[in-house]
This record gives structure tokens, sequence and C-alpha cells, in this order.
């Protein structure tokens, strides 16, 4: 039953980034884009993918509160609250700079996969290059925790 | 604004939010990619299938969008050479686990529960994913 919902799970996801147009690299840098605000040609699309992603996820939270376990699953893996730290900094620092670059993200990149995106040698030279990139950071993990 | 697809990206969005609150409710997990796909990567870990099967839900999701309507599939537009796109990988990858998550883990999951670390991770990568623009677009390639 888990695997069930987590395939689910991935489908409304890689259905919802493809619907948002967030596959497209170019969606997202011209989001990021700030110097377009004034100049035109802005694109806050991203912004909207953030508009209505939250307020659903905050009721998946109100909902999960009167729970006392998940529906597939012995209990909720949720991280606990933590102080701000150099890591979070400085990795968050590192991540927006790659996804300044290329305009890709993880989430997107993985749904760009499917044939039907093109630029398919593009797509899976990036996904290498992620998945190497997660390989080097675990050389910066004293204690893995996931 | 010419290209803003306000519609597309409200319907696509509430979609994610929809999908990370159904797997937080069914599996009691947080639907932060960067970290499923490290866990992916590790088959000896529990949660190694679990893992695996949302990711190969991902692209699955997109071709079920192009049955659909083929129209409503976004063409990649992939610019920048390949060191480019091998550099900008390497530092997403390397980045969002340095930082235990991504756009989808600190941004979408975190921001809703009003974390402080993901409130700091999002405004921290969105600060330089927008000064590396700027740079690309209106220092280097003007």
């Amino acid at each position: 039953m888990p695997i069930v919902a987590a395939v689910i799970a991935g489908i409304m996801f890689g259905a919802g980034l493809t619907v948002a147009q967030m596959t497209n690299p170019r969606k997202i840098l011209d989001f990021l884009d700030i110097a377009a605000i004034a100049k035109g040609g802005w694109d806050p699309t991203l912004l909207m993918v953030f508009i209505g992603a939250l307020p659903m996820m905050f009721l998946a939270y109100v909902i999960q509160r009167r729970m006392r376990r998940p529906l597939a699953a012995p209990a909720f893996l949720v991280p606990k609250p933590s102080p701000i730290d150099t890591r979070l900094v400085a990795g968050s620092a590192i991540f927006g700079i790659g996804w300044g670059l290329a305009g890709v993200c993880p989430g997107p990149a993985i749904t760009a996969l499917a044939p039907t995106s093109g630029q398919i040698g593009s797509v899976i030279l990036f996904v290498l290059a992620m998945i190497g990139g997660i390989l080097l950071s675990q050389f910066f993990t004293a204690s893995s925790t996931g | 604004m010419q290209n803003f697809m306000p519609w597309h990206g409200l319907t696509g969005g509430i979609l994610i939010g929809l999908a990370a609150g159904f797997y937080l409710l069914s599996v009691g997990r947080m639907a932060g990619i960067s970290g499923i796909l490290e866990s992916a990567l590790k088959p000896a870990s529990a949660s190694f299938i679990l893992n695996l099967s949302f990711l190969v839900g991902l692209p699955l999701g997109a071709l079920l969008i192009w049955l659909i309507s083929p129209q409503l599939v976004p063409r990649n537009a992939f610019s920048g050479s390949t060191a480019t796109l091998i550099a900008a990988g390497l530092l997403v990858g390397f980045g969002s686990r340095i930082a235990n998550g991504c756009t989808s883990g600190h941004g979408v999951c975190g921001l809703p529960r009003f974390s402080v670390r993901s409130i700091a991770a999002t405004l921290t990568f969105m600060a330089t994913a927008a000064a590396t623009v700027f740079i690309m677009r209106h220092l280097v390639g003007a």
C-alpha cells in the first residue's frame, strides 16, 4: 500500500509540475530575472505555483494534527524544529546558484525525463550531474540522516 | 509579462500541494525531491523502494498530462553550454543535500509549517538564484 501511495503522489506531483510549466527552465529563469520587473518581460508563473501549493500543504498539516498515524505507514516522519545553521544557509546558497545557472531543480529534472518534454540529452546530463553532486555531498555529511 | 501563465501555474501548484499533502497523510513523509532522490540512490536503505516509486511517478505524471492534452506539456528550453549544465547539476545536487532540502522540501513542504529553517533556506536560495540570473543575463551575457 505505501508503494502505491508513493507512485500516486509522484504522478500527481509530476503532473502538477508539468501543468505549471515548471519543467521548462525558461519559466524559472524568467521568474528569477528580477531586472525584468522594471524592464518588462518578468514571468511570475512560479509565484502562482506557490500560491496554489502552499494552502493545500497547510491544510494537510491541519489534518495531520488530528491523525494518530498516516493511512499507510506506522508513523509520521516529520522533521523536528531545529535552529538555522551554517550548513543550511551555505547549502541553500550553493543550491540557488545552480538553480539560477540552468533553471532546473530536482523535481522538474526528474519529471522532464519523460520523453514528451524534448531535449532529453540535456535532461539526462543534468540529472547525472545532480546525482554526482548528491554523492559528493555525502563526503561532507558527518552523521548521515537521509 | 507576455509569458505569464497564471492559471497553469495556479492549477499545477494546487496539484503539487495536493500531491505533497497526500504523501504526508498516506506515507507520513515529506515530499522533498532531493531527499527522496538521495534515498533512492541507496538500495540498502529501508525506504529505497518507496522513494524510487515516488520518483518513477514524476515522469509518469508528465506522460499522463501529455495523454490528456499534449499542448499542456511545455517544450523544454534548456539554454547554456554543456559545461554550464554539468556545473548547475553538481551545484543543485550538492547544495540541496547540504541544506537538507530544495524547492520542494523547504519551499512546498517547509513554508506551510512555518519552519524557520525552511524560511531561511527559501530566502537564501531565491536570493542567490536571482543574483546568478542577474549576473549571467545582464553582466556576462549582455
